[in-house]
């Protein structure tokens, strides 16, 4: 595929994309969206950037081994779940932390379960990456 | 609405086995496909089904308001969409290696691990 | 092992050593016991391992499992010293010691369980590491046969039990073998027959009752010292202790009765008829060794004072000098290299004290005064004549097995050491090393001390287990040598008499025998046969089922699930026709309509541009439907699934060939069958769950909590990172693992690949 549009839009797009995913991960706990729907969009904008450019480009763009990526998230909901354990809980209970919060505001919201999502995001976002750039380099 | 869902879901059954039967293993993959949407379908319609009404909680309340979609199948449906979605790509993976070992994609003739016994 | 540099097979110092200590620990152990359970005490210990279940890993010491402790413990001490040098040198003396030692660490666990889980899962190792000890010469074909034909039969057995005892157990209420006993009203439950019958089954394979007896015999493959231990005095008696166990439970039932007699009476006769028949010492032993067994099962069946008393003695007895003989022969076997009877004589001379041994060993098993074996055959005879059953059939069998008996312990032992002169035999044989010769003194003494002062054993074992074996205390009949002038010495006298007699007859008695034998079908002969048609059977049921064509196998996995699908719906009378379209918008029907018909399509294209677009409009009305009901996060997660789907798919078939490669597929209709048939009974159970009671607890707790627990509002994602991020957590590491392992499959054969090139 070597349309000259698509590879230049395809830049942004993928960069669009990713702050997307970013937007429906963080927004995933009160509306529709959460880590799997983030972390599929955000590999969905690298697949795009492989797809009109080069698999080569596409790893170039995410700097870090796919797979590593999706190591670091299963380490991180690992922590975040067994974090609930220093806290005395059953391990995998949420913890909070209101930062900033006033009366009728809770603030800054902070928790193990946020960390948790974000780490089914890189999970999702480093396996399927890792599954679709072998392909694309295999075929 | 639940039958035509139960039709439905019959329907890709039916298409998802004929498929998984054929002697090309990538008509295989797409019976897993289809396998794979009916089985949430499946999954979904057991929940029952409520129209519009997503299962959030909104501003100023403590629960939802009126009646809402069941969130439980929903949360299971989900996960079981971005497993299966791991099942096929690493199937298709195993096919595009098999053809790439063994020169085809024709089922009857994968017989590496146990081949034909002459019965002369 | 392999410790010194000379000999790489030398047995090592602490191989020899270490499990004949343990084992005389244990043994010291249990004595110091002797004094609390004679009290009338029944230590316990329990440690709860299934509180679920109330299954308990309990055990308990009583008079009975005292013994049976003693018993093991001890002559497994003395086994274990003699095994470290009749196996001396031998490469795999360690893995022998280990098998021999953890098959005496199970059995104790079989006789201290006082939980039927326990007490099986013990049974169960037993069986195993009999297994390995009786295929311990594993280079040889007729070993593993013997040894896998042992397993088969006591394992199959074993299933029966475990059948028995979970259905003991819900019958009684408890899993606890002290509690079950006690139980009043056991034997009137409706299911007592089959729990019985089923418990038996267990107990006669593993004591091999006739018919299940010929593996017993053909377990002597095994090296001598497990042959003394396991089928003499351990393994074969788990069977008896079972039956011991539960005797006080079912003792009056008349099925317990007439089954333990006939049985019992059946094997002791038959088999002490084999035992004359055979000319090779050990195999001669062995079918005692079945007697004994026939002999203490039909004496379970009474529930006598004197048919237990001699029941507990004949068991001690046989113990010891079974033990002792069959280590006799073991010796006689490494010191002359033969064990046939013709070839030997006169090794009194050249071997004193295993003739010793052996005489005190035999006048104990032929029931002579003043050893042990007397008292317990004159209980026996004492007891028989007051047998519930049957006393006449009774005494006549304990008469007959006890004459048979006199005249096989004088040709095991007492031929071979007395009479005539040393013949050419494959060595020159001279005494045997010292820890061959303490296991046979020992135990050799052991007969001839406590019948001379039986009262040793009266108050400190045999008591405690009479009272268990029938519930009250001080019911033990008094162990003395002399009775007076009664039925029981007379009958005595003439078991010695026949005895005699048989023994003097012997050479053509066995002719006869053999001849008149041969032209029986033989049990083993039949197990063959039944074994071989079990192969055939599996062969020919492999080749329709396993045919190496990969869609026989989808074909019998649909079909399969078909008949269990549509089975389970029929006898639950879970099909409930539910045709009911009204409520549904033109939309969602338009939806319906064009899925359904996108996947028809996938099915009929030839092209394969044409399949992939017919499976993404599956998706996209997939997607739909789960927008449509409220599920907006599904319905993002199938559109961006499935785009990822078809972009892969559409990546890969750049690199494969076209779909159909010409050729018609002659199933097709068939295959178009069993698909519509899954179809239409996916949609019938469907119309079913639609129509059952719905449980919404669930989801009404995460209703309720997911913003004031969790402060979140869309409640399907609370589900997923709070209330069940454990399950989440081992689906994105199923993810992970996916991908990672597809990556590895890749890069694993491309790599291989081009080093093949190279």
């Amino acid at each position: 595929m070597n349309s000259l549009i698509l590879k230049t839009a395809s830049r942004y797009l993928a960069a669009i994309l990713l702050v997307f995913s970013i937007h429906m991960l963080l927004r995933g706990h009160n509306e529709p969206g959460g880590g799997f729907i983030g972390g599929l969009i955000g590999a969905t904008g690298f697949v795009l950037f492989a797809i009109a450019g080069s698999v080569a480009e596409a790893r170039k763009a995410l700097r870090i081994e796919p797979q590593n990526l999706a190591m670091i998230g299963l380490g991180a909901s690992a922590v975040a779940g067994l974090s609930a354990l220093f806290a005395n809980k059953a391990p995998f209970s949420g913890l909070w932390l209101f930062l900033f919060a006033e009366e009728g505001s809770k603030g800054l919201p902070l928790s193990s379960i946020l960390l948790f999502d974000i780490g089914v995001y890189l999970v999702v976002m480093g396996a399927i990456l890792t599954l679709v750039f072998a392909i694309e380099e295999e075929v | 609405m639940e039958t035509g869902l139960a039709l439905l879901i019959g329907v890709l059954v039916a298409a998802a086995v004929y498929l998984m039967l054929a002697r090309n293993v990538m008509s295989f993959l797409f019976g897993l496909l289809l396998i794979s949407n009916a089985a949430n379908l499946a999954i979904f319609t057991s929940g029952r089904l409520t129209e519009g009404a997503p299962p959030l909680v909104p501003e100023g309340a403590d629960a939802p308001v009126g009646i809402v979609a069941n969130a439980l199948p929903q949360a299971l449906v989900l996960t079981a969409i971005v497993i299966g979605f791991g099942l096929f790509a690493f199937s298709l993976m195993l096919v595009f290696r098999a053809y790439a070992g063994l020169g085809t994609l024709n089922g009857d003739e994968m017989r590496v691990a146990e081949p034909k016994e002459d019965k002369a | 092992m392999g410790a010194t540099s000379e000999n790489p097979h030398q047995t090592g110092f602490l191989t020899a050593w270490v499990p004949v200590v343990l084992a005389a620990a244990i043994f010291a152990f249990f004595a110091g016991m002797i004094g609390d359970v004679s009290a009338g005490l029944a230590p316990e210990w329990s440690w709860a391992w299934l509180p679920g279940l109330d299954v308990a890993l309990a055990f308990r010491v009583d008079g009975l499992a005292l013994t049976f402790c003693l018993l093991i413990s001890g002559i497994g001490t003395l086994i274990m010293l003699y095994a470290s040098s009749y196996l001396n040198g031998h490469p795999e003396y360690g893995r022998f010691a280990l098998y021999l030692f953890s098959f005496m660490l199970a059995m104790l666990g079989v006789v201290l369980a006082d939980d039927i889980i326990a007490l099986f899962v013990f049974w169960e190792l037993t069986t195993i590491t009999s297994y390995l000890l009786i295929g311990f010469n594993n280079a040889e074909a007729k070993a593993r046969r013997n040894a896998l034909q042992a397993l088969f039969l006591t394992g199959a057995g074993a299933l029966a039990l475990l059948a028995g005892l979970i259905l003991l157990a819900s019958i009684a209420g408890s899993t606890r073998i002290s509690e079950i006993v006690q139980v009043e009203g056991l034997t009137e439950h409706r299911w007592f027959t089959g729990t019985l019958i089923l418990i038996l089954l267990g107990a006669f394979t593993k004591s091999a009752q006739i018919p299940f007896h010929f593996w017993l015999p053909n377990a002597m493959a095994a090296p001598t010292p497990v042959s003394a231990f396991l089928h003499s005095a351990t393994m074969v008696k788990a069977g008896v202790y079972l039956l011991a166990r539960f005797h006080p439970a079912f003792a009056d039932t008349s099925l317990w009765i007439w089954s333990l007699t006939l049985a019992g009476a059946a094997t002791a006769v038959w088999a002490s008829i084999l035992a004359l028949r055979q000319t090779d010492l050990k195999q001669a032993l062995a079918y005692t060794t079945l007697m004994a067994l026939g002999t203490l099962t039909l004496f379970l069946g009474q529930s006598d004072a004197y048919a237990m008393t001699g029941f507990i003695t004949f068991l001690i007895v046989h113990s010891l000098y079974k033990a002792a003989l069959f280590m006799v022969v073991g010796a006689i076997d490494h010191e002359t290299g033969t064990r046939e009877v013709a070839q030997l004589g006169g090794l009194g001379r050249l071997m004193p004290v295993t003739a010793l041994a052996a005489a005190l060993a035999a006048l104990s098993m032929a029931g002579l005064p003043p050893l042990l074996g007397f008292i317990g055959k004159e209980l026996l005879y004492a007891g028989a004549l007051d047998a519930i059953s049957a006393p006449v059939l009774v005494t006549a069998a304990a008469l007959a097995a006890n004459a048979l008996m006199v005249a096989v312990a004088g040709i095991v032992a007492l031929r071979p050491f007395w009479r005539g002169g040393v013949e050419a035999l494959p060595k020159t044989p001279h005494e045997a090393p010292w820890q061959m010769l303490a296991g046979p003194v020992i135990l050799a003494a052991l007969g001839l001390i406590f019948g001379l002062a039986p009262s040793l054993l009266q108050d400190t074992l045999v008591a405690p287990t009479v009272a268990g074996l029938l519930g009250t205390p001080d019911m033990a009949k008094t162990l003395t040598l002399w009775h007076g002038v009664n039925l029981p010495l007379l009958l005595s006298g003439a078991t010695l008499a026949l005895g005699a007699a048989i023994y003097a007859l012997h050479g053509s008695v066995r002719a006869f025998l053999i001849t008149t034998l041969s032209r029986l079908p033989a049990f083993d002969n039949g197990w063959d046969v039944l074994i071989n048609g079990l192969k055939r059977f599996a062969a020919a049921l492999t080749a329709i089922i396993q045919t190496g064509d990969l869609r026989d196998y989808m074909r019998w996995t649909f079909l399969t699930l078909l008949v269990a699908l549509v089975a389970t719906g029929l006898l639950r009378n879970a099909f409930l026709w539910h045709f009911d379209l009204s409520d549904m918008s033109f939309a969602v029907a338009a939806i319906l309509i064009i899925t359904a018909l996108a996947a028809v399509t996938a099915t009929r294209a030839t092209s394969r541009l044409m399949v992939v677009i017919a499976i993404g409009v599956v998706g996209v009305g997939v997607a739909l439907i789960f927008i449509t009901f409220g599920a907006p996060d599904v319905a993002i997660t199938q559109l961006l699934v499935e785009t990822l789907s078809v972009i892969l798919v559409a990546t890969v078939m750049l690199k494969l060939p076209r779909l159909y490669e010409g050729g018609t597929n002659p199933f097709r209709a068939g295959h178009a069958l069993i698909a519509v048939a899954l179809g239409g009974t996916m949609t019938l159970i469907m119309m079913g769950v639609v129509q059952g009671p719905l449980d919404l607890r669930l989801t009404e707790f995460f209703e309720q909590s997911a913003w004031v627990d969790a402060y979140g509002r869309n409640i399907v994602n609370v589900i997923l990172v709070d209330f069940r991020a454990l399950d989440t957590f081992g689906e994105i590491a199923v993810v992970a693992i996916a991908g990672i392992a597809a990556y590895a499959l890749l890069r694993a054969t491309s790599y291989h690949k081009k080093g093949e090139e190279k």
